[in-house]
């Protein structure tokens, strides 16, 4: 056992996955020698070698080109694209192409390919480096996203989407690298892509999150206990697709209200979908219509601003204290 | 302001001039008798073909196709030059190459009918389904001839597009990754002077398309897309020096469309004249290569007619194959999303299927 960042936990499952399975390759732009602009590939290429971790030229089309050739010829790439908001560059090749290729081929060829890639929001960053642009790809049949809030599970969700037999997109959130350490088996173990995770039980309402947002979750049913004496029930989604909607109906079987809380834009992220997935299975055991906790439908924030338009505990608590009102 | 576009002029490459004589006898690939009657028998077959799918098409017995004829000396002599163990990343229009590199006929006719089956390349057929988005295949070269690169193989990665094509970013990328990592990869181009009706002069100020290679560092080459020996020259040279890790190159076929640009209702006669596609009438490959073959005594006229039937023929059964592929159900498409479909699916597939429902 040893106390790990999340950046650390990350490091590490690519490099047990480096050792156990030489199909495995990493690379992207300075994940080589420079050993990624957040340290997440440090020391790999040394161990491994420039033909397992690499660099590439700078752009984002041709590292996901570049994974896509390699799948349909057997390897299991992990690209890297260096923030999410460089992601439109390569939206032809996730979208249109990696999404695609089992269902186009009927199954001859197919890209066990994981793109890894940070994001998110509350480090300041310069524009498009902390968008949550994890919508566009819950709306992508064909591929998974995985988000994991803290270390443990980043390694054990990350082992998983590198030996799923198809696409999975990682999501690291900047602000979750190395804001705390956690306890990290140094085993090999993994976490099921797309079941969730109850991380605080509670009976008065459900509190359905992801990423940064599930301590902000957690945060906010505190204070709420705190202050209403209510108890809410916190889950974990770490994949946001699909959606395990059988352990939020489960949760909205016992508390009867549920809100979802994302760092996406109200109409973006992955809150719709799960709106709309409670009311086709749960609707019979809600007392009250399920609500957002979101920011507004406006351009990511300026660096100045970005806490204010981030969602905050106390945004969190308002929004179920409202749920509770309905 | 001083004239600073840079110069840089690619080898044009002709062997045989519109007469079928041998302009540049030096250039006269090794090639046996037998190996250049297939050479025409491939490009009678593909003419047949092509006129034969037009029609099908207008009678709606096929669905998407681009046409092919005028193009036959540039895909038919790029194929050639590959051995079976090299891929090939056609694009939507390059279906002789598939054809001839082992991609069963009736597959590529329900690709275009719009089976699953069309796109399930067979086990040992080195080739991708043909790519509609215009430029995907050339950033996804570099990863296939990374893959053999790193596993040692002698192969290579050999990808088609055209001329509208060298637009793309993603054209210039392709080429930028294999240049930059040195892999065993052919961009080959074919210029056929029109992006359904944009004219090639509108895609680019550069007097060339070759020349566009310079941007990757990589060698690029003209040749004359009509005359069947040049094209399987180049390409021989190109895939060979790229089988013996000296790294990529681009080709720029000089070719031309005689057919609209799909059978989706585009009239080219909105957009060509009636002189330019007579000028290139008259540089038809078929014409100049069997005049070269005829003067060898290698081809006769009735030994075409006989081949004509016989490429009826395999036209006609692999149609008939294409109509006896079981109907699609929208269930199987589900099951080939993913290895395992998710929860979700499995709903869904419920749903359609009214089993297991919950």
């Amino acid at each position: 056992m040893a106390q790990m960042t999340m950046i650390q936990a990350i490091t590490h499952a690519l490099d047990l996955e480096l050792a156990r399975d030489e199909r495995v390759l990493v690379f992207g732009e300075d994940v080589g020698n420079n050993g990624g602009v957040f340290r997440a590939t440090e020391g790999l290429q040394k161990k491994y070698g420039a033909d397992r971790v690499f660099d590439t030229p700078l752009a984002e089309s041709g590292i996901i080109g570049l994974a896509n050739g390699l799948a349909i010829q057997g390897f299991r790439p992990v690209p890297e694209i260096q923030f999410f908001g460089f992601v439109f560059e390569a939206f032809d090749q996730i979208a249109g192409q990696l999404a695609r290729t089992r269902y186009r081929s009927g199954g001859r060829y197919t890209a066990p390919v994981t793109i890894r890639s940070p994001f998110g929001g509350g480090v300041h960053t310069p524009e498009m480096h902390a968008d949550s642009l994890e919508g566009l790809f819950v709306q992508t049949p064909g591929v998974k996203v995985v988000i994991p809030s803290n270390p443990y599970e980043a390694k054990g969700l990350l082992l998983a989407a590198i030996r799923d037999p198809d696409p999975v997109i990682f999501l690291e959130h900047m602000k979750l690298y190395r804001s705390f350490r956690q306890e990290v088996p140094e085993d090999d173990y993994t976490i099921p892509l797309g079941v969730a995770n109850v991380v605080r039980e509670g009976k008065d309402a459900t509190v359905i999150a992801y990423g940064a947002m599930v301590s902000v979750a957690q945060k906010a049913a505190e204070q709420w206990s705190k202050e209403k004496g209510l108890e809410a029930e916190v889950i974990d989604l770490r994949t946001i697709s699909p959606i395990d909607i059988d352990t939020i109906v489960k949760s909205i079987q016992k508390t009867n209200r549920a809100i979802v809380v994302q760092e996406a834009q109200r109409s973006a992220g992955a809150a719709a979908e799960i709106v709309a997935q409670i009311n086709e299975q749960a609707i019979y055991h809600l007392e009250a219509p399920v609500l957002r906790a979101t920011p507004p439908d406006t351009v990511y924030p300026f660096g100045m601003i970005e806490d204010e338009w981030l969602p905050t505990p106390q945004y969190v608590v308002n929004t179920l204290n409202k749920v509770m009102a309905l | 302001m001083s004239q600073a576009v840079a110069q840089y002029e690619p080898p044009y490459v002709q062997v045989l001039d519109e007469n079928g004589n041998v302009t540049n006898p030096d250039l006269l690939p090794s090639l046996s008798d037998e190996q250049l009657r297939e050479l025409m028998k491939r490009m009678v077959f593909t003419r047949i073909w092509d006129q034969r799918a037009i029609k099908l098409s207008r009678q709606g017995r096929l669905g998407f196709y681009a046409p092919v004829a005028g193009q036959e000396a540039s895909m038919i002599g790029c194929e050639f030059a590959t051995q079976k163990e090299d891929f090939l990343l056609p694009g939507y229009r390059d279906i002789p190459q598939c054809y001839f590199h082992g991609y069963p006929l009736h597959q590529l006719f329900l690709y275009s009918r719009g089976h699953q089956l069309g796109g399930k390349v067979p086990e040992g057929v080195n080739c991708m389904l043909p790519q509609i988005i215009i430029g995907a295949q050339i950033v996804q070269t570099p990863g296939v001839a990374l893959a053999f690169k790193l596993r040692g193989e002698k192969r290579v990665a050999i990808t088609f597009t055209g001329d509208g094509g060298t637009s793309q970013g993603d054209f210039y990328e392709g080429m930028n990754f294999a240049g930059a990592m040195n892999l065993p990869a052919v961009f080959f181009v074919q210029n056929n002077q029109y992006a359904i009706s944009v004219p090639r002069e509108m895609q680019t100020h550069a007097k060339t398309l070759a020349q566009k290679a310079v941007a990757a560092g990589i060698p690029g080459i003209q040749v004359d897309g009509m005359d069947v020996l040049a094209v399987y020259r180049v390409t021989h040279e190109a895939v060979e020096r790229a089988r013996a890790g000296e790294g990529p190159a681009m080709i720029e076929a000089v070719t031309f469309r005689y057919g609209p640009h799909t059978m989706s209702g585009d009239d080219p006669t909105r957009y060509r004249t009636k002189e330019t596609q007579e000028e290139w009438e008259r540089k038809d490959p078929l014409i100049r290569f069997r005049k070269y073959l005829e003067g060898k005594g290698l081809w006769s006229e009735s030994e075409e007619q006989a081949y004509i039937e016989e490429a009826k023929e395999i036209v006609n059964q692999a149609l008939k194959q294409a109509d006896e592929a079981e109907k699609m159900a929208v269930a199987d498409l589900i099951d080939t999303m993913f290895a395992e479909p998710t929860p979700t699916l499995k709903r869904q597939r419920a749903e359609i299927t009214g089993e297991g429902a919950n």
